[in-house]
């Protein structure tokens, strides 16, 4: 049998499948809202405030991920000590929970029966409940971002080369000039990637706002209502739509800012 | 060793981490084999929870392994001869083909679904078999197949390899079977346990597929968590961490060995 004949008889199947279960329900998607549904979508302002919620979340959502991950990553990456492998085990044990149990993970947390509730009435405080909030939402978005996020830091961290960092200590940087001018520029490109799967992530995502069953009307959560209860398919289609193609952008332009690194 | 400041306060803050993302872990479990959540421990400790989830939701477990294992064959049979085919060619084409059949990570979950529903939701009885949400699954799992395995493929002298094989008279499928699967064996594996475990926890769009005689664990997890008290829905989380925490410690230890073999 010839090569490019084989070649193409292995990979056939998975190109069905991703014609058949993906390229066309997405091309059904694009003309299902119709001009209505985008008419709709563009001229209510409800769905410009749910798109407003939405990025303010998922920009939240990364700028926190990234802040912890990398002060806790470059901690783990560059620091040795007893039990280090079992903190870094917890840290990552929540990396592929689901997003519905991280939310009821953040009702547990933060919920009226909570921990921080009970922390806080033990103190002889008031019992502080804020799961079912927006606050409550980007606790669990940066909760669920944080293990991918830590893997890829520290991977980086472990490549960026000891003698730059030497070099500007030994000619008299400080430890914020090290971070800002060595440190950061060299975990640049992972930071990228990494922040642009929170950020996509957070946008697309809406298992952790179903279970938090509150009245926060991110995207995902609009796009359910629309075509659940509303059965407002057109607005629920034009609404899925560029949300796809939104976090598919934002995803295509991080990989090649940061040169592959990204999913 | 003497540790300096910077020393404790990143360990303090890297414990604090760990806390936020293992308190409310440990929370769930415990609320779910205690026998009065609002007493507490005191109440003592029962598995009534378990017993009488299980009861209800049981079905939700077996279906939900039933489609990871569908999903694990037909990302397998499929997805290790496309990576196979993408590893032996450099050209455009298969950089395309490439970007193709990753991008359904890319697309929010309830996009893709509401897209399945357009296209098939009325073609036959598929809307309401556990078919419809395996080829939803399918879709979104096999790019993480792909890029394992591919991983690893690129990893090796593929070519040589098989050029090796052939000059020893070995016909195209004992080069496959015998030289490259065997090869290959480390990103396999790790690409299966992520398929089982995504496949488990996906709810972003099985939420949109299932019908009410299809319901998977996750699903039936987000039901529990706004219709039953926190014992119950504790105790399902629970056996849903029962079934996928093994299988993200297997991940990690997969990990680490194709890292360790890869140097």
């Amino acid at each position: 049998m010839p090569d490019r004949l084989r070649a193409a008889l292995l990979i056939a199947p998975a190109l069905a499948v991703f014609l058949a279960f993906f390229l066309v329900p997405l091309g059904q998607l694009a003309v299902a809202g119709g001009a209505g549904g985008y008419t709709t979508i563009l001229t209510e302002p409800r769905y410009w405030r749910s798109l407003a919620s939405t990025l303010l979340v998922a920009a939240g959502t990364t700028a926190i991920t990234l802040a912890i991950a990398t002060a806790v990553g470059l901690f783990l990456a560059r620091t040795r000590f007893p039990g280090r492998g079992t903190l870094l085990a917890l840290l990552t044990l929540p990396l592929a929970f689901p997003g519905v149990v991280v939310g009821y993970l953040v009702i547990m947390l933060a919920g009226r029966q909570g921990l921080v509730a009970n922390i806080s009435l033990a103190l002889g405080g008031d019992r502080i409940v804020f799961a079912y909030s927006l606050s409550g939402l980007l606790l669990g978005y940066v909760y669920f971002s944080i293990p991918r996020t830590l893997l890829t830091v520290m991977a980086a961290a472990e490549k960026l080369d000891p003698r730059l960092e030497e070099a500007a200590r030994s000619l008299g940087a400080s430890s914020f000039g090290v971070l800002r001018d060595v440190l950061l520029p060299g975990l640049a490109p992972a930071l990228t990637a990494a922040g642009a799967i929170c950020f996509a992530t957070a946008t697309g995502a809406f298992g952790t706002a179903f279970a938090l069953a509150s009245r926060i009307d991110v995207l995902p959560m609009v796009i359910y209502t629309e075509f659940t209860l509303q059965a407002n398919l057109a607005v629920a289609a034009a609404l899925s739509f560029l949300l796809g193609l939104a976090t598919w952008a934002v995803l295509a332009l991080a990989r090649g800012a940061s040169g592959g690194a990204a999913a | 060793m003497r540790r300096g400041i910077g020393f404790w306060t990143g360990l303090g803050f890297t414990l604090l981490i760990s806390a936020f993302l293992i308190l409310p872990v440990l929370a769930s479990v415990i609320a779910g084999v205690t026998a009065n959540q609002f007493v507490g421990l005191s109440s003592g400790l029962t598995t009534r929870w378990l017993v009488e989830v299980w009861a209800n939701y049981g079905g939700t477990v077996l279906l939900s392994l039933r489609i990871a294992l569908a999903t694990l064959a037909v990302t397998l049979l499929i997805g290790i001869p496309a990576a196979y085919v993408l590893a032996r060619h450099a050209g455009v084409t298969a950089r395309l083909v490439e970007e193709a059949l990753v991008m359904p990570v890319a697309v929010p979950g309830i996009a893709t679904a509401l897209g399945l529903i357009l296209a098939y939701g009325a073609v036959g009885d598929l809307r309401a078999s556990w078919l419809f949400i395996l080829a939803g699954h399918v879709v979104f799992c096999l790019p993480f197949m792909l890029r394992s395995v591919l991983a690893v493929l690129l990893a090796l002298d593929l070519k040589g390899l098989e050029e090796a094989a052939r000059a020893c008279g070995a016909s195209w499928p004992q080069r496959f079977l015998g030289v490259v699967l065997p090869n290959v064996s480390g990103g396999v594996l790790a690409g299966s346990l992520m398929v089982v475990t995504l496949s488990l926890g996906e709810f972003n769009m099985t939420l949109l597929l299932h019908t009410p005689f299809t319901r998977t664990l996750p699903v039936g997890l987000a039901d529990a968590y706004t219709a039953l008290r926190t014992e119950m829905a504790s105790a399902y989380t629970l056996i849903f961490f029962v079934l996928i925490v093994p299988l993200l410690s297997a991940m990690q230890w997969a990990a680490s060995r194709a890292e360790r073999l890869g140097r």
